[in-house]
């Protein structure tokens, strides 16, 4: 993928569809050490010892529309390209971590992207009842955080998908990591 | 509208979006986007960006979503729009540029873009998928 918060999107959509009430996204851009890490936690089913070493092989997959499963495969592949590595835990009934880090100097990594678009679109899921989601991305000392739970609280029973509000949000969220970009 | 960036700000949306929420959910159009590992690949995410920037620019308001794979993987973005009294229409392969000719045609005059349908479906049908 061409922008690792693509990839980042689908590991939010892996944690919908595992049925996860929160969700929490941890961007972390270590300068000094030349590490970027991403790490995505959710509070769903969870997996199985056995379920967990198929989950980066292609042709696994628990789906029935379809007999591929290449999301995680992908995002392991542009971590090892880039010196780093990815690292899966999870536990039936608990939830499951991932992690995937990537040399961030590293010539094959991607660009980050738009964070913005990634986070409206898994917020917009099924009419805005996607879960909870604690949004937090570090560079350096600098920290840009979202946590929807604290939003929806304001809202009251106005849905995260109502125009008016997933307009306040891709704005909220375009300015948070402009500002993240610009003091490094 | 001057932008908004603050959660205090928050106050002024919720109040905007609770005069026209009832209008809204009855005489509701949604518009659908197919969100799986498959539909990011091919672009969705960049289609759904095209989506709501031209709703904005044409002032038009429906509901946006998302939802996962549902097994149609070669023909994504996978783009269902729904309104009321009507049946729910599934155009495919929709790139960010077929996306104001969409608009302007299904949602402002009412007529489906044939050339660029996959099929017509009961609205309970798919789309909610997996």
């Amino acid at each position: 993928m061409r922008e690792l918060s693509l990839h980042i999107l689908d590991l939010l959509e892996n944690a919908l569809e595992a049925g996860a009430s929160r969700v929490e996204l941890a961007i972390a851009e270590d300068l000094e050490g030349d590490e970027l890490a991403i790490v995505v936690r959710d509070n769903g089913r969870g997996m199985e010892q056995q379920t967990l070493q198929q989950a980066v092989d292609p042709f696994f997959t628990t789906r029935t529309t379809r007999h591929v499963g290449l999301g995680l495969p992908l995002l392991a592949a542009a971590a090892r390209r880039c010196d780093g590595d990815l690292v899966l835990e999870s536990a039936p009934g608990v939830g499951t971590e991932v992690r995937a880090a990537f040399r961030h100097s590293h010539l094959d990594r991607a660009p980050l992207g738009k964070m913005a678009d990634t986070l409206l679109a898994f917020l917009l899921y099924k009419d805005g009842s996607a879960p909870e989601l604690h949004y937090q991305h570090r560079v350096g000392v600098q920290v840009f955080e979202l946590d929807t739970a604290a939003v929806q609280a304001e809202l009251g029973d106005i849905p995260l998908s109502h125009p008016a509000v997933r307009g306040w949000l891709h704005d909220y969220l375009v300015e948070g990591e402009a500002e993240l970009a610009a003091r490094p | 509208m001057p932008k908004l960036k603050s959660i205090e700000d928050l106050k002024k949306v919720r109040e905007q979006a609770q005069r026209d929420l009832k209008v809204r959910t009855e005489t509701g159009t949604r518009i659908i986007v197919g969100m799986g590992t498959c539909g990011i690949a091919a672009g969705a995410r960049e289609t759904m960006h095209a989506i709501l920037e031209e709703l904005d620019r044409q002032g038009i308001e429906a509901n946006v979503t998302t939802v996962g794979c549902i097994g149609m993987c070669s023909k994504e973005p996978l783009v269902d729009i729904e309104q009321a009294g009507r049946p729910r229409i599934t155009y495919c392969n929709v790139d960010p540029n077929m996306v104001p000719r969409l608009i302007e045609e299904h949602l402002r005059q009412g007529n489906v873009v044939y050339e660029w349908t996959m099929g017509r479906v009961p609205s309970e049908g798919i789309g909610q998928g997996s």
